[in-house]
């Protein structure tokens, strides 16, 4: 069900589907090549290393730090009624990357390259389909508390 | 390895361009370059046409340009790899000339934009980033440029002012250039006070979209020998790639396929950073142009901020660099940009760039990035 994934879905079908379920369950999931053991996020369903098409999901703590961000104001279709909004670059600490929105729980002023965050899993409300995201949150944020992007 | 010249340069008005079709813009450049080559339109073996065919109503484009400008039934076919079209269209007609199936062979980059909206064409250049996992978030091509220039901004120091000594120096050539888009300088306050894009970057450190064409006909070593009194010759061709996410490259402080694209075209030529007289570098962003500076070694990696600041990349410094205006005062239209910076360059080589020309102008180099980086093709162009 990864159509379920992002506000903008360009990829309903792949072979990382599951990610999206994990995600509605609070579960931020990275893949393991059950074959070298490489772990990546965004998960892959080929490995990177070794080329092996097995992989296994496993839960990542989302913890990180933050490489890059920019507010973006100008937005492209589909997004202007969000913007502005900030989107940032997080280095986990189990490997891999994740861009994302920032959530209620890092106000803009204290936005700084280095500073710790979570990427916590999310879901849009008020809305009648399933819709899942995930946001950079301070640490310690749990997703049944976060709220959706101003 | 044998050589590859260029003999013939046509280039029109970039701009918003309301009265043309793109096969009508790729004409006005077409027949430039056949006039200034001085050959007949027959003695063309083949045609290849940069663009990127998501922007036109007119699908497979290649083929309306080539009935336009009255090549059938001559070969044609089209490259795309994003904004660095134009120059994988060089690269292809340059390797069909090298492996001796063709002779003489006109390459078009050729970009009708303006047909769309400013909000989707951010969309779709938005999408340039990976579609799986950052598109989804509203990303756009300004948005990845201004996430690299906060990066370099944090580890180097590079500051605000810098970026916009870039949209400055810039915009001061293009006011001498008249198939630029946009013909006036402008001064830092006002470039600083313009509206946000995405910070830091502000209005005046984007590219405008636009529409435009131009053409450059190459001809193998023995033919240019024999059909131009001025050949300029590809002495170093690079080409490379890097990750199409963000989130899967090692550093954002620069484009790794530009450093290595770089490598390639100086080890070709067998020439290094410092020969290079005169550049056209892809400058997008304002960052894009510090950047390139790094990534080509003109200066220090880090440095890129206060070379532009000391006017080194100004006509007398070190090395000029985008003193056609760039495609920030040109304009940006994408398919036909590496065709320009060919252009401009072999232009600058023949002595032909009026009151922007280079003095001692004999080695020059083109930088023409695909994406944010996915693509970097380089080329070193000399004289006799």
């Amino acid at each position: 069900m990864f159509k379920w994934f992002g506000k903008v879905n360009f990829t309903p079908y792949t072979k990382v589907s599951a990610f999206a379920q994990h995600l509605r369950d609070g579960r931020l999931m990275g893949s393991r090549c059950t074959r070298c053991g490489a772990t990546t996020f965004p998960p892959r369903a080929d490995c990177h290393a070794c080329m092996s098409g097995d992989f296994e999901f496993v839960e990542l703590s989302g913890r990180g730090t933050l490489t890059t961000y920019t507010k973006i104001v100008a937005a492209p279709t589909g997004f202007d009624d969000l913007a502005p909004y900030i989107i940032g670059v997080v280095d986990l600490a189990e490997g891999g990357r994740a861009l994302a929105w920032f959530g209620e729980t890092v106000p803009e002023q204290d936005i700084e390259i280095g500073m710790s965050l979570q990427v916590v899993p999310r879901m849009f409300e008020e809305q009648e389909e399933i819709k899942v995201y995930y946001s950079l949150e301070r640490p310690g944020t749990t997703w049944s508390k976060a709220v959706p992007p101003v | 390895m044998t050589r590859v010249g260029i003999i013939g340069l046509g280039h029109g008005v970039f701009g918003r361009r309301s009265d043309a079709t793109v096969q009508e813009l790729a004409f006005e450049a077409f027949r430039e370059a056949v006039e200034d080559a001085g050959i007949d339109r027959d003695a063309i073996d083949a045609s290849v046409i940069g663009a990127v065919p998501e922007y036109h109503k007119q699908r497979s484009v290649a083929g309306v340009v080539q009935e336009y400008l009255g090549l059938v039934p001559k070969p044609t076919w089209l490259t795309e790899v994003a904004c660095a079209s134009g120059s994988a269209a060089i690269r292809t007609a340059w390797m069909a000339i090298q492996s001796g199936l063709h002779e003489v062979v006109a390459v078009i980059g050729c970009q009708k934009m303006t047909e769309l909206s400013t909000p989707e064409i951010l969309a779709l250049m938005g999408r340039v980033g990976e579609v799986q996992w950052e598109s989804g978030f509203g990303t756009t091509f300004p948005g990845y440029y201004a996430m690299f220039a906060r990066r370099h901004m944090h580890e180097f120091g590079t500051t605000r002012e810098h970026l916009l000594d870039v949209a400055v120096k810039n915009h001061y050539y293009g006011a001498m250039n008249p198939r630029a888009l946009f013909r006036k300088e402008i001064t830092k306050e006002k470039a600083g006070s313009s509206e946000d894009v995405a910070t830091p970057f502000q209005v005046y450190d984007c590219c405008a979209n636009a529409d435009g064409a131009a053409c450059v006909i190459l001809a193998s070593e023995e033919r240019a020998r024999a059909l131009s009194p001025h050949p300029v010759w590809l002495s170093g061709m690079g080409c490379a790639t890097a990750s199409m996410s963000v989130l899967r490259r090692p550093s954002l402080v620069g484009l790794p396929s530009a450093e290595q694209a770089g490598a390639q075209a100086y080890a070709m030529a067998g020439i290094a950073p410092r020969d290079v007289k005169v550049a056209d570098v892809h400058d997008c962003f304002t960052i894009a142009e510090i950047m390139a500076y790094e990534d080509l070694g003109f200066c220090k990696k880090g440095e890129g901020g206060p070379f532009v600041a000391d006017r080194q990349t100004y006509i007398g410094g070190t090395v000029a660099v985008n003193v056609d205006g760039g495609l920030k005062a040109k304009g940006h239209p994408i398919g036909a940009t590496g065709v320009s910076m060919t252009y401009e360059i072999a232009k600058q080589l023949r002595g032909e760039a009026g009151k922007r020309q280079v003095s001692d102008a004999d080695i020059g180099l083109t930088h023409n990035v695909g994406g944010i980086g996915q693509y970097c093709f380089v080329q070193v162009l000399t004289r006799d």
